[in-house]
């Protein structure tokens, strides 16, 4: 069920009625039913990978509190009777049963993932090698299984560490981990925070609602009027690329660029509406990206629950892990700027690395995680170089030229690498790029050029202007929500904003017949 | 409560204006064809007519380019409507009849068998021809449902704008002159006049399944079960054509059904020389449709035969009647002498 379908709209006008009027103890049964609903039609197996992910994350952390109360019951039984040591090897052997249920279960969980994920281009590739037929070309992601996976390993991990205690009730964590907005593209959330607000009762707020809307609609006006729009020149950019070359890369990137922005963004504006239409707040996955001054702080403020999963459960574990520990101490004989940045480096590029192989099978992928994690790297070793230089002429970088260039400059740089999004093989994406500084060809994407990619003037005019909206709002916001400023200005206001949203959408928007109703960009990971 | 009732009325208001500027724009996008493809125009034609009729054609381009209803009640007597589009498949034709029975009981319905060769919807655009124009009802409802491909989706024909926004940068002043009215009619009750000569060349070989598709046969018993229950007599042709062919398979299959359902069934191409049809002049596109000439020598062949098979009333000297075809006759003057100067 596509966000952008009749079949959803009817889905939600149906659901929020019911949701409300039943009584509020069992809304989040209703929730389920739903969530069920939704997956569902989806597909069968999709529904049935969900439940082993539900049955075997359930089992698991209710295993993790039977054993963290029988340790502590066990453990303060030996407290008189028993020496230091073997209260200590009591508790290593605890900790060991734990860690092994752990990682079964990780196995299993990023084992449907990894073969659905990675099964087909693994078969493509042996087959290469050893000349057979190629195996698992009918596997395929099943949906929102990429998010669903994170959000409920990272509760496993927490309820592991003993941050939050198991939920009790398998069918709550199955809400949380099949609550349908989020199936479609994330954001990645936790249950301690969107996993407990499922469960708990929500009355109708007719304000929630209007503001609710307002979202929703804001999010198929990015998708439908730019995102879907932009996309067409993209894909028959992406599709030639030896007939696009050269200053098309540029207009490739650029248009790229926006798409992906209306395009994630108008999906999570959707999901998050969603959820704040019932009543339950979902985390925010963005912070005006495409005004950060390095691709640091940008990758703090794009897609930012999955930085956040990366981080909680991968980096900070990492760098402070034993053999991390060791090898910092290995290697202080070379200076304490080498131990102390080796196991920084490691776990950077290993979570970027992780990063990149959780957008997609091919290697593109793995490269495009890769030159990420090394431009962190590299701006983090520059800082001092980039501290003197500010020393050096502080008028000049508290300007606001300095302020716009180094974000057209993180802009630059993030189009740059995310060319290697759009082909299928590096190296065809690094012949792209590297043919806009070989190839002097503005004369042919000027006259004619662009207007050959499948839009039409009108089409360009609507997108430009609709980047320049979304631009302009994101401005605004900086001075506050700017949904909240539109609903203090009264009801009959915040209705006519919502009527021009969605009136200019139907008149402007691409859908209906003739189109392609195409997914979001980032459910395909 | 004061302020709610304001912010109720307030919400209405915009509803309201809302629902208004869409309404303009979803008739503004919408395509006219009144000056281009005008075959769009002739379904919402019908809901013009003032008479009723003891003849109702039903079909595809083999009825509305061949019948002329001036010369039928010219000559005869005969008040008849073509209600016949583009592509016009058996499901739209029945949905046709099912319209059309909602305000008139013709005495004769003739349909064209050609377009039963096709047991499934074939294109959005035909089935946008057909419909757009229909009068909303449980008839075109049922004909929506039956008729849409796969890529369309019920919606769009409850709310045009759907389906024709994207026409917003494509509009010519045909939408602006014609935004609030349908102009005047671009058919003469149904039919439409071609005055040109292209004479047959060859005939074109293609590949055919000798059996009529079943769900055609379904929709044509329907439409029987229809007349039956109406006590109107349906009258079965294949009007005359070289292309598409009308396979001698489909002819007996037609024949057959028409014998088991007791129907008259004619072949007209097989009465070619008897109607004094020559494909050589009366038709203007190569043996496909026929031209001004041939639809008149047709017409006054088979009004002849609906005379003397149905004994039809002869309506010359009926007021009513008159005036509606005197006003008919000078339009049908005007279009032979525009074509003749304009060109076909």
């Amino acid at each position: 069920m596509l966000f952008p379908s009749w079949a959803f709209l009817l889905f939600l006008a149906v659901l929020v009625p019911v949701y409300f009027l039943v009584p509020k103890r069992i809304q989040w049964i209703v929730l389920l039913l739903a969530n069920a609903v939704f997956v569902c039609f989806a597909g069968v197996l999709g529904a049935v990978f969900l439940v082993v992910t539900v049955i075997t994350v359930y089992a698991a952390t209710r295993m993790f509190d039977a054993s963290f109360a029988r340790q502590k019951e066990t453990l303060a039984a030996m407290k008189a009777t028993h020496t230091k040591e073997e209260r200590k090897s009591m508790r290593l052997r605890f900790e060991k049963r734990r860690r092994i249920v752990l990682v079964l279960t990780l196995v299993l969980n990023f084992g449907i993932l990894f073969a659905l994920k990675y099964g087909a281009a693994i078969g493509r590739i042996s087959a290469n090698l050893f000349g057979t037929e190629a195996f698992g070309q009918e596997l395929a992601l099943t949906m929102g299984i990429s998010f669903y996976t994170f959000s409920t390993v990272g509760y496993l991990f927490d309820v592991y560490r003993e941050s939050i205690p198991a939920e009790k009730n398998p069918f709550r964590l199955a809400l949380f981990t099949s609550f349908f907005p989020l199936l479609v593209q994330g954001p990645i959330t936790r249950f301690e925070t969107v996993g407990r607000e499922l469960s708990k009762p929500h009355s109708f707020d007719g304000r929630r609602f209007l503001s609710a809307s307002l979202r929703i609609a804001w999010g198929y006006w990015k998708k439908l009027i730019v995102a879907d729009r932009l996309l067409v020149a993209v894909r028959t950019l992406c599709a030639k690329p030896d007939a696009y070359r050269g200053g098309f890369i540029l207009v490739e990137m650029l248009l790229y660029a926006a798409c992906l922005y209306a395009d994630f963004t108008g999906g999570i504006d959707i999901t998050i509406g969603v959820g704040e239409m019932l009543g339950v707040t979902v985390e925010e996955n963005f912070f005006r990206p495409y005004f950060s001054k390095n691709i640091a702080e940008y990758w703090r403020r794009w897609h930012i629950t999955l930085g956040e999963w990366f981080k909680r459960y991968v980096y900070y574990p990492l760098s402070v892990s034993k053999p991390m520990r060791d090898l910092s101490k290995n290697t202080r004989r070379f200076g304490a700027g080498v131990s102390r940045r080796v196991p920084v480096y490691l776990a950077t590029i290993l979570v970027w690395a992780l990063t990149g192989i959780w957008h997609g099978s091919n290697l593109t992928f793995l490269v495009w995680g890769l030159l990420n994690g090394i431009v962190i790297l590299l701006s983090e070793e520059l800082k001092p170089l980039y501290a003197r230089f500010h020393v050096r002429f502080p008028k000049l970088t508290e300007s606001t030229f300095y302020r716009g260039f180094t974000v057209i400059r993180t802009v630059l740089l993030l189009s740059s690498l995310r060319i290697l999004d759009c082909y299928d093989s590096v190296g065809k994406a690094f012949s792209a790029f590297f043919s806009m500084f070989t190839t002097w060809n503005w004369g042919a994407v000027v006259n004619g050029g662009i207007q050959s990619l499948g839009l039409s003037c009108t089409d360009y005019a609507i997108a430009f202007l609709g980047v320049l909206a979304m631009f302009t709002l994101s401005m605004v916001q900086r001075k506050g929500a700017i949904r909240k400023r539109i609903m203090k200005r009264g009801t009959v206001f915040s209705v006519c904003v919502l009527l021009v949203l969605i009136g200019t959408i139907l008149i402007f928007g691409r859908y209906g017949f003739g189109f392609d109703a195409s997914q979001f960009i980032y459910n395909r990971f | 409560m004061k302020r709610k009732g304001f912010t109720v009325i307030g919400i209405l208001l915009c509803c309201i204006v809302f629902s208004g500027a869409l309404y303009a724009v979803s008739r503004l996008v919408v395509p006219k064809y009144h000056d281009t493809l005008i075959e769009g125009h002739l379904s919402g034609e019908y809901y013009r007519e003032t008479t009723d009729h003891d003849v109702l054609f039903i079909g595809d381009c083999e009825v509305f380019e061949h019948f002329s209803p001036v010369i039928l009640y010219n000559e005869y007597g005969v008040t008849s409507y073509i209600r016949g589009g583009a592509q016009q498949l058996v499901w739209h034709s029945y949905g046709f009849l099912e319209d059309a029975l909602k305000t008139e009981t013709p005495k004769v319905v003739v349909y064209n068998v050609l377009a039963l060769k096709y047991g499934e919807p074939q294109s959005e655009a035909y089935n946008r021809l057909a419909l757009d124009g229909m009068r909303w009802g449980k008839a075109k409802i049922g004909t929506i449902r039956a008729g849409m491909t796969e890529d369309e989706d019920f919606m769009s024909y409850v709310f045009p704008l759907l389906r024709y926004h994207d026409r917003i940068d494509k509009l010519t002043k045909e939408d602006v002159r014609y935004w609030f009215s349908d102009g005047d009619p671009v058919s003469l009750k149904g039919y439409v006049m071609h005055a040109g000569v292209d004479p047959a060349t060859e005939v074109p070989q293609e590949r055919y399944d000798p059996k009529l598709p079943e769900s055609s046969m379904a929709w044509l018993s329907k439409m029987a079960d229809l007349c039956e229950a109406h006590g109107i007599a349906l009258v079965l042709i294949k009007s005359p054509s070289i292309y598409p062919v009308w396979h001698a398979e489909w002819d007996a299959e037609i024949e057959a059904f028409a014998k088991s359902r007791g129907l008259r069934y004619d072949n007209m191409i097989a009465e070619n020389d008897a109607i004094g049809i020559d494909m050589q002049t009366d038709t203007y596109d190569q043996g496909q449709h026929l031209n001004l000439n041939g639809a008149e020598k047709l017409t006054r062949w088979f009004g002849a035969v609906l005379k003397n098979e149905y004994g039809l009333t002869d309506h010359r000297g009926e007021a009513a009647y008159d005036a509606d075809y005197a006003e008919l006759t000078e339009r049908c003057e005007r279009e032979k002498l525009r074509l003749q100067t304009e060109g076909n």
